[in-house]
């Protein structure tokens, strides 16, 4: 099940994409999410499709894997689709019993599914071509001026880090602890919402037992190497642009463009729905 | 035969990049009140294959018997499997979770399904085996000292009165001394109770001092099955798998290299001072 | 000077009630002098709950003596300026190889410490790859530390404090998860690290067959030192060691074992070979 999920997955490969500085692509995906909420008609939608597909051309990471994405936001997403399919007031088109489809309810529903599907591609494709530790300094960077209005800017992304370390620790131990206690005879699968909550306890507390230990042991072994926050550190792989970042940068920016462009004139070509 | 393993393979991830065979073609019996030791290098799959005895792994192919039933049929209870050959992990202590010693011990037997009275009696029971006191029953299990904790933890699983008792390297971790008390606790249980006992570890010299007999697991094949200093008479294929005997076994094995006419048997210092004993009075 | 020096050290774990009320005093460490000599291997034997851990964090100073004096490097512990060159000149490695990785990546990891320090990054580079070199972890160094085993996350760590150029490494436990190859592996990289650059150990354990090669042995029960000497000396007092929670290795219990059934066996055996040699000395 939780391997299904490759949303926030780093996926190896050597693409251009995979070698531009995280900053860059973390603004590139906030500039490709704000243009998917700029339209209104499907004219939009055409210059966001060609760029989206050019990038996953580009990422070389394959579609089926980026589609996979997908799955686990299918439920939410047909959720949201069918409410607006059917609960938009409007121009009926179609009515079965109490059930109305609008020409407004089908517009807002189809818009929803775009908007969801691409902002999951988007954002996704980011995370498959940007190591954990890459978007973690990308974020810190970009969130470094928040620090003169007291955020702790280099404490968050030394959490994010640390968290994107022990993930894969903290699924292993349970995985071993769920083993333990079936081993005494617990159950995990059968039983009501209720049984099945309470049954969660001999999983849970020696989860969290075991993490505050881990997370007091990394404290001390922390500061046993001198850690003592941000200040007066250095970076043994400081964030530098490359000629290639400009370049995207100016990409970006004309892609930028030509969606402005088209959402103001959009509204003076015939409407297609 | 207690438990029978006919023709067992076990493979993950299949069909992917990552597939591994962790078990080939294992073919086994154990009887009641063996104590055997399961020895093998990291990743051998020595885990892989005792987690299959109580059937929290199943196998790819092949049968696993248990008293004489299939335990892969449809409608064997994996949990009374469970309640019968009881597994204590390495590092046992992890899964407690209860307020109260006494409270945690009893969550075995309580899933069982069992009345109040007969849980408590066997919790009580267990934690009597493993030697501790009645002082303790009300502490908190997470303010117990490390050897503490582990030996209740193994009275979580001895509460639910199995018949077989598999250990996970029990003494990973512990002082000299507690690994003596908690070998010692589970020998006696081996002797006055009749369990079967499966020791994985990686101390030759635990093995030596305890089992009987000696599972070799290699790559996932099941290399030797064979009596215990049989096995340890092997020690230079034992190297080849980045295992080794115990000390006194290469002792005397270099006595007799040096012409010293000594027997070569002992595993524990108690036998090789007996034989180097032996061959120097006579 | 002594690379450490321990004078009258005591230390208090002190627990208090909800209303900070004192519920009970552990006295840890109990009165300890010791002193290590740079470049000297040291090994502190002792039973879990022998306060050689909590000894350990005060040379680190992550814990500060309750009464008594630690020096580290000639600077006193309990000064807060002297902290981070403290902690910078006696790097200190714990016992479970996953709580003390901070990084995704292994190289990352061991930058981790000069970062900390504020080395500018060409030299950061240039010490990971020598850090990562000395424990033979170079060829690993772009690895994930979750596809590690025990013994070589263990060696991540000792090349992260050997990033620090550190002059002395404090091991607390660093063998008690590891398989008997991670242990061999640890125990050999820091007799080379302590051969080859100097650098003083401390190796804090209760597996006995790992002192035998150690320059100076200190046996500690109930936070004091109550043995100290070669390791053969200390080896050669099987019982007091058993009567501390220890053993010793089955070689030097057997020949304390023929010793004292009447056979001409020099004490304190600690080799294989040495014992095979004693017994093809004696006539039948």
């Amino acid at each position: 099940m939780i391997r299904d999920i490759t949303i926030g997955q780093y996926y190896p490969a050597d693409s251009i994409l995979h070698r531009l500085d995280p900053r860059l692509k973390l603004n590139g995906t906030l500039i490709f999410i704000i243009s998917i909420f700029l339209f209104n008609t499907f004219y939009g939608y055409i210059a966001v499709t060609i760029f989206l597909a050019s990038i996953i051309k580009m990422s070389k990471v394959p579609f089926k894997f980026i589609a996979r994405g997908l799955k686990a936001i299918i439920v939410i997403l047909l959720f949201t689709m069918t409410f607006n399919l059917l609960l938009t007031p409007g121009d009926v088109l179609l009515q079965v019993g109490f059930l109305k489809i609008t020409r407004q309810g089908l517009h807002s529903a189809l818009f929803m599914g775009i908007r969801l599907t691409y902002l999951i591609l988007g954002s996704s494709l980011m995370t498959f071509t940007t190591t954990p530790n890459q978007l973690t300094d990308g974020l810190e960077r970009l969130l470094w001026p928040l620090r003169r209005i007291k955020v702790p800017v280099h404490e968050i992304a030394m959490m994010m880090s640390i968290a994107l370390r022990f993930i894969p620790i903290l699924l292993e131990e349970t995985d071993k602890i769920m083993k333990a206690q079936m081993a005494r005879g617990a159950d995990f699968e059968s039983g009501g919402i209720i049984k099945r909550a309470k049954g969660l306890v001999p999983l849970l507390v020696p989860l969290f037992v075991s993490a505050f230990r881990r997370a007091n042991d990394l404290a001390m072994a922390m500061e046993a190497r001198c850690y003592r926050g941000g200040e007066g550190r250095t970076k043994m792989k400081p964030l530098r642009y490359e000629g290639r970042d400009g370049l995207a940068y100016i990409v970006l920016l004309a892609y930028l463009a030509v969606v402005i462009v088209i959402s103001i004139f959009e509204d003076r070509l015939p409407v297609i729905l | 035969m207690q438990i029978v393993f006919d023709n067992i393979n076990y493979v993950y991830s299949s069909g992917t990049a990552f597939e591994q065979h962790a078990l080939k073609d294992i073919n086994l019996k154990i009887s009641k009140g063996e104590f055997i030791g399961l020895i093998g290098h990291t990743g051998s799959g020595k885990s892989t294959l005792i987690q299959h005895m109580n059937g929290l792994i199943k196998a790819s192919s092949g049968g696993i018997y248990y008293e004489g039933q299939n335990i892969y049929d449809s409608n064997y209870s994996m949990r009374e499997l469970r309640s019968k050959v009881g597994l204590v992990f390495q590092y046992p202590e992890h899964q407690l979770f209860e307020t109260t010693v006494f409270k945690d011990v009893c969550f075995g037997p309580k899933n069982l399904g069992l009345d109040k009275l007969e849980v408590e009696l066997r919790a009580y029971e267990a934690l009597k085996m493993v030697g501790i006191g009645e002082d303790l029953l009300d502490a908190s299990p997470f303010e117990l000292s490390g050897g503490q904790k582990r030996r209740v933890a193994i009275a979580g699983i001895l509460a639910m009165r199995p018949e077989v008792l598999i250990l996970d390297e029990p003494t990973a971790g512990l002082d000299p001394m507690g690994r003596d008390e908690i070998l010692g606790q589970v020998a006696n249980l081996h002797k006055e109770k009749g369990l079967t006992v499966i020791l994985v570890t990686h101390s030759m010299e635990d093995v030596a001092k305890y089992v009987d007999r000696i599972l070799v697991m290699n790559k996932g094949n099941l290399v030797m099955d064979q009596e215990t200093r049989k096995v340890f008479a092997r020690y230079k294929e034992l190297e080849e798998m980045y295992l080794a005997a115990p000390q006194v076994t290469y002792i005397t094995n270099e006595l007799k290299a040096k012409g010293l006419d000594i027997n070569t048997d002992a595993t524990t210092v108690a036998e090789a001072k007996e034989d180097i004993l032996k061959y120097i009075n006579n | 000077m002594e690379m450490v020096k321990v004078e009258n050290l005591a230390f208090e774990y002190i627990r208090r009630d909800e209303e900070g009320n004192v519920e009970s005093i552990n006295r840890a460490i109990d009165g300890v002098n010791l002193d290590v000599k740079k470049g000297d291997f040291i090994a502190v034997l002792g039973a879990n709950g022998s306060g050689k851990s909590t000894l350990a964090k005060h040379i680190n100073a992550i814990l500060y003596p309750t009464e008594g004096t630690v020096w580290v490097n000639g600077l006193n512990t309990s000064e807060e300026q002297n902290i981070w060159e403290i902690r910078r000149s006696a790097g200190m490695v714990f016992q479970n190889p996953d709580n003390q990785i901070v990084a995704t990546v292994v190289e990352e990891d061991v930058g981790f410490g000069p970062e900390n320090l504020g080395v500018p990054t060409d030299e950061i580079w240039q010490r990971v790859e020598k850090s990562l070199e000395a424990v033979n972890m170079l060829e690993h160094r772009d690895k994930s530390p979750n596809k590690l085993s025990g013994g070589q996350k263990q060696r991540v760590a000792i090349a992260g404090i050997m990033a620090m150029k550190p002059e002395c490494i404090v091991l607390d436990e660093p063998t008690a998860m590891l398989d008997p190859d991670g242990r061999n592996d640890v125990i050999s990289t820091i007799h080379k690290l302590n051969q080859q650059d100097n650098i003083t150990v401390i190796l804090i354990t209760h597996h006995m067959s790992e002192v035998i090669n150690a320059d100076k042995v200190f046996v500690m029960n109930k936070g004091q030192v109550v043995l100290q000497g070669s390791p053969r000396e200390i080896f050669s007092e099987v019982d007091k060691l058993k009567s501390y929670r220890l053993d010793v290795p089955q070689v030097t219990e057997l020949a304390y074992e023929l010793r004292k059934a009447g056979l001409d066996i020099p004490k304190g055996i600690l080799y294989v070979e040495e014992l095979v040699e004693a017994l093809g000395k004696i006539k039948r």
